[in-house]
């Protein structure tokens, strides 16, 4: 087969023939994934359904938090106040309490976020005295929100007071005019569309690449094709073939997802966007590689890439949880995790809208880490069976 | 199938054993449950799981799993340099809110800092920040925050203002002291947090944590038992006893339930070592959802295992259903802040409402009658899941 093309080519290899055997190989390949049809939904459907999950459930913008109000000076500052909070679309007043045993009781059974208690004779001493006091009591067993909704609240109060102050003309007011960078409207997905593409990137190619292999060893069909006269490597490489191309669906539909639905902007360019994804999809598939020439069957090879791959990519990667909130251990740990590198690149260029040069040292981990992947998994790779 | 059925039932009558009671009513049950027993106790690995499982995840869960929102670094510009503008940035510095990690002389040089993570906000005092504060009484600062991270972002920038606000309150009270003429009207906002005043984020992940374990255990082991079971192709032998659908389901419901509150005991105690906390609220209540939300996690565990073949597809199902409970079930950020369709999806959660409810007796120290709702509601799904269990057991492979 190699003979009769040997002479329309200069160099030796690969020559035409190679490339027709391995265009069939991987032509299996996509015929083994198009058959299964459970996975190959999985493979398509899971990354739109956990875009959705996470960009609608995961959302940390106060709106309509029930409060309640205990007023017992109800005089003008107070009335000014409440009507200043009921007009803002963060709180639904619910509730206005008469007697201050009420206020613990009503965090108890209630969705209740927030109690608002004016101390008494509000308006009279602030005033004179200026000892007048507003509590915000809040419900502190969901910290966050919790503080977000003291923040807000406090903006408000804070605006009233402003609008006082305009009035009877006070000296010394100094004015912040805040800015918040790329994300004004303070929208969740912000943080988690990176994060949610460094994991089904690495879930579809390390996982299911692996699987694939450990399935065909399991089966017996892999000591057929190693019988064959194509080389073994690149056996493994036409397995590779298919995942990548899903991957690069699952990239597009994610980046149409987010961009369309989650309203997320590429800031950047859209160029070296997809030309890093590539990056750490190569990477991914050599981690694939390496896990499938440990694992025998499936089940293990679901089990090792489930537990080494895909737990700590969705723990540590910063992806979900804050790395500088983990212990010392656990963020230099992170830093072994390819996905925190990829993560990091991409909030740089996809939602900071930052140039090249500043996502080199992520690209500099990445590409380094793939080479000593490569490097290994080659090294590993089992001819033979036993 | 009936008429086989009931020459199953004449052969057996003559034998004395099985005489003793009516084989398709709950005479059989002690029988399959001292199998299901036997099954559990000879299998190590089922045993490893339930002791470890929860020491592991309530032990490195909680250090990870952390949305807590403490130390906002701060870069600053420092256009002033007079000692009003250094008094301010200590005031800020001092608040105990901020980490001041880089002084830069322009804006770029902060912004960098920003790009590159390393500092989360900007402050910025213009030049003549001083002599404009002394003769127009105002002044304006520059705040810049990086909100790639929402919450951060507005808690950051909130508590500069707030501190901004607070500097402006002093400055006043120390000039204008003199000055009987102008009275200030002043107030003050003080925040209190209930239950939590030191708002410690485990505090709010242990319950939501204990209730993942306790779901997937319930959820997945049922589930993975019977398809096991169906793989080796033991469940035959099961359907051709003359044993009903219902004994058998409720033979592999019991034990999963009985462990369910075994791992439960062990959370409790795990969490009462490693991080001292201990229920406000009566324990007996924990119990009595956790009693009714076992049930229901085991019955959907017994209907994904009568429509999965493999254990594979039994995972990916079973995966499927927790991870959306999961999303849905307000674990990492309160439901009231989602959009109105994800609030009313968040009502088919099972894990919602367990999770609300032990929230509030175990940090709160609610009563029954203040969850009573959410016990409706869970009794509601373990009656449903279970009857559908029931109903779609097949005796036909």
């Amino acid at each position: 087969m190699n003979s009769t093309n040997k002479n329309e080519h200069t160099h030796p290899t690969p020559t035409n023939g190679q490339w027709k055997t391995f265009g069939s190989f991987v032509q299996k390949e996509f015929y083994h994934i198009t058959r299964d049809q459970t996975t190959l939904a999985l493979l398509l459907i899971l990354p739109v359904l956990l875009m959705i999950l996470f960009g609608f459930s995961i959302n940390t913008e106060v709106k309509n938090s029930q409060i309640a109000i205990y007023d017992p000076s109800n005089d003008v500052a107070t009335r000014g106040i409440i009507e200043k909070i009921k007009a803002s679309d963060y709180f639904t007043v619910v509730r206005m309490l008469n007697n201050p045993a009420e206020i613990e009781k009503q965090f108890l059974k209630d969705d209740l976020k927030m109690v608002v208690i004016f101390s008494d004779h509000f308006y009279e001493n602030m005033q004179r005295t200026g000892k007048a006091q507003i509590e915000l009591l809040t419900d502190g067993t969901d910290p966050n929100s919790a503080m977000t909704v003291v923040s807000y609240a406090s903006n408000i109060i804070g605006l009233y007071q402003q609008d006082l102050f305009k009035i009877q003309q006070i000296p010394f007011e100094i004015t912040p005019s805040v800015k918040l960078m790329y994300n004004p409207e303070l929208k969740g997905p912000y943080f988690f569309v990176p994060g949610i593409l460094g994991m089904i990137l690495m879930i579809i190619c390390s996982m299911m690449t692996s699987i694939s292999i450990a399935r065909e060893k399991e089966f017996g069909t892999m000591e057929v094709l190693l019988v064959s006269p194509f080389k073994p490597m690149s056996i493994i490489l036409s397995k590779t073939i298919p995942y990548f191309v899903i991957s690069l669906v699952n990239l597009a539909t994610m980046l149409l997802l987010s961009v369309f639905m989650l309203k997320v902007p590429i800031a950047g360019s859209l160029f070296w966007l997809v030309t890093f994804s590539i990056l750490f999809i190569f990477l991914s598939l050599s981690l694939g590689l390496l896990v499938s020439s440990i694992a025998n069957s499936q089940l293990q090879a679901l089990l090792f890439s489930g537990m080494v791959l895909v737990i700590p990519v969705v723990m540590l990667s910063g992806m979900i949880f804050p790395i500088e909130n983990m212990p010392a251990f656990f963020q230099w740990f992170s830093k072994l995790i390819p996905a925190t590198w990829y993560i990091s690149g991409v909030k740089k260029i996809m939602i900071k809208g930052l140039g090249f040069t500043s996502i080199l040292p992520e690209l500099g981990v990445l590409i380094s880490m793939t080479i000593l992947l490569i490097g290994i998994s080659w090294k590993t790779f089992k001819y033979r069976l036993e | 199938m009936n008429k086989r059925n009931k020459n199953i039932k004449d052969i057996a009558k003559p034998n004395q054993l099985l005489s003793r009671f009516n084989p398709r009513g709950f005479g059989a049950l002690k029988f399959l449950l001292e199998k299901e027993f036997k099954q559990i106790l000879r299998n190590k690995f089922l045993i490893r799981v339930i002791i470890f499982l929860p020491l592991i995840a309530l032990s490195l869960l909680p250090m990870v799993a952390n949305f807590e929102i403490k130390n906002n670094n701060l870069a600053v510009i420092d256009n002033d340099h007079s000692p009003s503008s250094s008094l301010f940035i200590r005031k800020i510095v001092s608040s105990g809110h901020f980490h001041l990690v880089s002084v830069r002389q322009n804006y770029n040089d902060a912004l960098n800092d920003i790009e590159q993570d390393r500092a989360d906000v900007i402050l910025e005092i213009p030049a003549f920040f001083e002599k404009d504060l002394m003769t127009t009484y105002s002044a304006q600062v520059n705040v810049t925050a990086n909100a790639v991270n929402a919450v951060k972002g507005a808690l950051g920038s909130g508590y500069l203002m707030q501190i901004i606000h607070n500097f402006s309150n002093d400055l006043r009270s120390r000039f204008m002291a003199g000055n009987s003429k102008i009275q200030t009207p002043a107030f003050e906002i003080v925040p209190r947090y209930d239950f939590n005043p030191y708002l410690e984020y485990k505090f709010s992940m242990i319950p939501a944590i204990i209730m993942m374990i306790l779901g997937m255990i319930s959820g997945f082991l049922p589930a993975l038992n019977i398809v096991g079971e169906k793989e080796k192709g033991t469940i035959e032998q099961m359907n051709v006893t003359p044993v009903g659908r219902f004994p058998v389901i409720l033979s592999k419901l019991i034990p999963y339930w009985i462990i369910g509150f075994i791992v439960l005991t062990i959370c409790f105690i795990v969490v009462w070592i490693i991080y001292d906390m201990v229920s406000v609220g009566g324990y007996l209540e924990i119990y009595l959802f956790a009693t009714v939300f076992v049930l229901a996690f085991s019955g959907l565990g017994l209907i994904i295992s009568n429509y999965a073949n493999t254990i594979q597809q039994a995972m990916y199902l079973m995966f499927f259903f927790v991870i959306n409970f999961i999303f849905l079930s307000g674990l990492y950020t309160p439901i009231s802040s989602t959009p109105e369709w994800v609030q009313s999806m968040s009502l088919f959660s099972p894990l919602r409402y367990m999770i609300e409810a032990l929230r509030s007796i175990y940090l709160k120290g609610s009563h029954f009658g203040d969850l009573w709702t959410k016990f409706a509601a869970l009794v509601g799904f373990a009656v449903f899941f279970n009857l559908w269990a029931i109903l779609s057991y097949r005796k036909k492979a």
